[in-house]
């Protein structure tokens, strides 16, 4: 398992070849790459930083990879985060996973997704031309993580 | 030997990002009464200050709170050293 957090960009296909090295037992790699919009909410975006709680952050992602073992027969799990200012169409996130069968690469893919997007500490701020706001979050991303949850059973 | 269930703590608070700009802090120490030293106490304290305190903790604003770099909920209880960070709803991704 390797959870990164860093300023630095990332060469997606060069950590997935690390990721799978020499485990021939690997039949699925999914990977998930989030990356900087130039428009969000109607207002065209110049940069976006992200900040992060550091001491907590790598913490919260392992500990969410941890749950994606625990739910999935998958091999192993890489997620690099980025921190610091970004412009459009820079890459802010890399989940990658491999299993042996796509199943469950690509659930735990999403798993982690939906997670690190409801859990893991990190704060986005844009600056528009009308200038700098923080992102609010999503109820759509507190229901994709929901769903993850066993539904409650009614008594 | 002194009940130490009474005694007053103090913990240490971290503010981020759209509360660190409001409250115009990265952090401070707050002491609280040892009566009640559960979250909601420390949050009700703060509140209590008004102003942007006032205004980012009132009942129904969404605020997170991780003691020692897990998340809590506001029953949670709180010990002397504590480290308390109090943010937004988490926007990574």
């Amino acid at each position: 398992m390797t959870v990164r957090v860093q300023t630095d960009d990332f060469d997606a296909g060069r950590e997935i070849a690390a990721l799978r090295a020499g485990d021939a037992r690997v039949g699925a790699v999914a990977t998930f790459i989030g990356t900087v919009r130039d428009v969000n909410d109607a207002a065209h975006v110049v940069t976006l930083t992200l900040e992060h709680y550091p001491g907590m952050t790598e913490q919260a992602l392992e500990a969410i990879v941890a749950e994606a073992r625990t739910r999935f027969d998958i091999f192993d799990a890489l997620v690099i985060h980025r921190v610091g200012t970004l412009a459009p169409a820079d890459q802010i996130v890399l989940v990658a996973v491999t299993s042996a069968h796509r199943g469950e690469a690509f659930d735990a893919c999403r798993f982690l997704m939906d997670y690190l997007k409801t859990r893991a500490p990190f704060w986005k701020k844009e600056t528009t031309p009308q200038g700098a706001r923080w992102v609010d979050a999503r109820a759509s991303d507190d229901e994709a993580a929901a769903r993850w949850e066993p539904p409650s059973v009614p008594r | 030997m002194p009940d130490s269930r009474n005694s007053a703590i103090t913990v240490h608070l971290v503010y981020l990002a759209r509360l660190r700009e409001a409250f115009g802090r990265a952090g401070e120490p707050l002491t609280l009464p040892g009566a009640d030293s559960s979250v909601a106490a420390l949050l009700a304290a703060l509140r209590e200050r008004g102003g942007s305190f006032g205004l980012e903790l009132a009942t129904g604003r969404a605020v997170r709170v991780a003691v020692n770099h897990a998340l809590v909920a506001t029953d949670a209880a709180l010990r002397d050293g504590d480290e308390v960070a109090l943010f937004p709803p988490v926007t990574g991704g």
